[in-house]
């Protein structure tokens, strides 16, 4: 992987501080995260999961919210790069996925079919703790530079940052509050994707799209618009009604 | 992580917990049995079940006994609590110093529960995403956080209470067993509320409903939940609402 430039890695960082003040939506601002990093360092994608009070990761957000690579996050609540990452709390670097049958049966052939080579986990750390895991796909085989990896895993500490909402949670209740929240905010995207991609006969990947097009140009928090699709859909008829009105 | 608290168990629990003669018929009768199963194995001094109802009044369903019934009931006169913050904030409120919170929080529910002898409460809200349903209170006599098993267990109990809560409204009323097999990591898998979302349009009903009707035609046709969640979002399969 390239050389990452030093201004365009300050930019992310800048932006990512801006991106965490009051009010922030989670969903959102693990999106940003996860598309710089892939950016930043050249992988083909990114993706963040989180683990349940069971110990299952479950995708929080991805680079790229395609329903394939999607499913190449879900596979990994049982097996993968992300599950030995959680469970051994360290990262997993330039893992060769054409060797890798042996080690992640269900996962590495999926991932080689659609296309890729390498794979990175990097641990979400709470002090001893793992919360869950930030997981890099890349076309490419070849050992990823010692300077990203330290990068990567920085921006795997801001989006634990991120996902708590305060630098130093001292209780072990705060934490599971947290994440608990977290876990469900996801859910809340997913309804709305699937109500949408019903009234607008579309896919999942497109409701997607509408759904993130609406808040952009109404400058409107993801979640909230979400939760608005299937609790209150009066209140976002531009994007709820049947016959859409293009503006 | 250790498996124990895992739903299965805790389904297990319930199952074990002894039928009274007091109790209600159907998915009423499991909720209070898994009130008094929670009691036992976390252990508390109570565990209570409220719901919302669609114009926003909070009713018990279900509790573990008579004392922790009039606990939850005090949160609706106060209009404060545990319960109602859960609900609210959607995410557990998690109360280890009641003593502390009665000073900052609660200035009325918290003294008035500690004079019935909690010290401690852990409230879950019981949701699907954005479907909302109410919350569950687990009450201690004394202050301290729940063990890391304790609180999984408990976030199971309110997983079960969920799935209750969803299957009562649906046409077989079943008693919280669930089928057995049904694996919660396939649960975690996120076409399941995709699915929940589109049959919400497709029926023309509530995100709740929704998914009591999804898991309902999954039982009748002994499937996973997971599965016929994969169908509806390929579309090989669409829910009819009926009479329109």
């Amino acid at each position: 992987m390239a050389m990452i430039q030093a201004e365009r890695l300050a930019e992310v960082f800048v932006e990512l501080a801006d991106t965490l003040v009051d009010e922030f939506d989670l969903i959102e601002f693990l999106q940003m995260l996860t598309s710089r990093t892939s950016d930043l360092i050249e992988a083909r994608a990114a993706g963040l999961l989180l683990a349940d009070n069971r110990g299952n990761l479950r995708l929080m957000a991805a680079s790229d919210e395609r329903s394939e690579l999607l499913e190449l996050f879900q596979v990994q609540s049982l097996e993968g790069p992300c599950q030995d990452c959680y469970r051994e709390g360290a990262a997993v670097v330039n893992a060769d996925l054409t060797k890798a049958s042996d080690r992640w049966p269900r996962f590495a052939p999926r991932a080689v079919e659609a296309g890729y080579r390498s794979v990175h986990a990097f641990p979400l750390r709470l002090r001893q703790d793992v919360i869950g895991a930030l997981n890099l796909f890349g076309t490419e085989l070849g050992p990823m530079d010692p300077v990203a990896v330290r990068i990567v895993q920085a921006l795997a500490d801001v989006a634990t940052i991120g996902l708590l909402q305060e630098r130093a949670i001292h209780r072990g209740d705060v934490l599971t509050e947290q994440l608990q929240s977290a876990l469900n905010s996801r859910i809340v995207v997913e309804q709305a994707k699937g109500a949408l991609s019903q009234i607008h006969n579309c896919n999942t990947d497109e409701a997607f799209e509408l759904l993130r097009n609406y808040c952009r140009r109404n400058r409107l928090r993801l979640g909230d618009v979400a939760r608005a699709v299937t609790s209150e859909p009066d209140s976002v008829a531009d994007l709820t009604a049947r016959t859409q009105t293009t503006e | 992580m250790t498996s124990s608290g895992s739903a299965d168990d805790v389904r297990a629990l319930i199952a074990d917990e002894p039928r009274l003669s007091g109790d209600k018929p159907a998915a009423f009768g499991g909720l209070q049995r898994l009130c008094r199963a929670a009691t036992r194995s976390l252990p508390a001094m109570g565990v209570g079940v409220i719901v919302m109802s669609e114009s926003g009044e909070p009713t018990t369903v279900a509790s573990s006994g008579p004392d922790c019934e009039a606990l939850e009931e005090l949160q609706f006169t106060l209009g404060e609590g545990p319960c109602l913050d859960a609900y609210v904030l959607r995410r557990p409120v998690l109360t280890p110093d009641l003593g502390k919170a009665a000073r900052t929080r609660w200035l009325g529910y918290g003294p008035a529960a500690q004079d019935q002898g909690v010290q401690a409460v852990f409230a879950f809200p019981l949701q699907v995403g954005a479907a909302r349903l109410g919350a569950m209170d687990v009450y201690r006599t004394t202050p301290g956080a729940l063990s890391f098993a304790s609180l999984s267990r408990a976030l199971s109990f309110a997983d079960v209470a969920v799935k209750s809560l969803l299957d009562a409204h649906g046409p077989g009323e079943r008693e919280g067993e669930g089928v057995p097999g049904l694996d919660d990591a396939l649960e975690s898998r996120l076409e399941l509320y995709q699915a929940q979302g589109m049959v919400m349009v497709q029926l023309g009903v509530g995100l709740a409903e929704a998914m009591s009707r999804l898991r309902a035609y999954a039982y009748a046709q002994d499937r996973r939940v997971s599965d016929v969640a994969v169908d509806i979002v390929t579309r090989r399969l669409t829910f009819e609402s009926d009479g329109k």
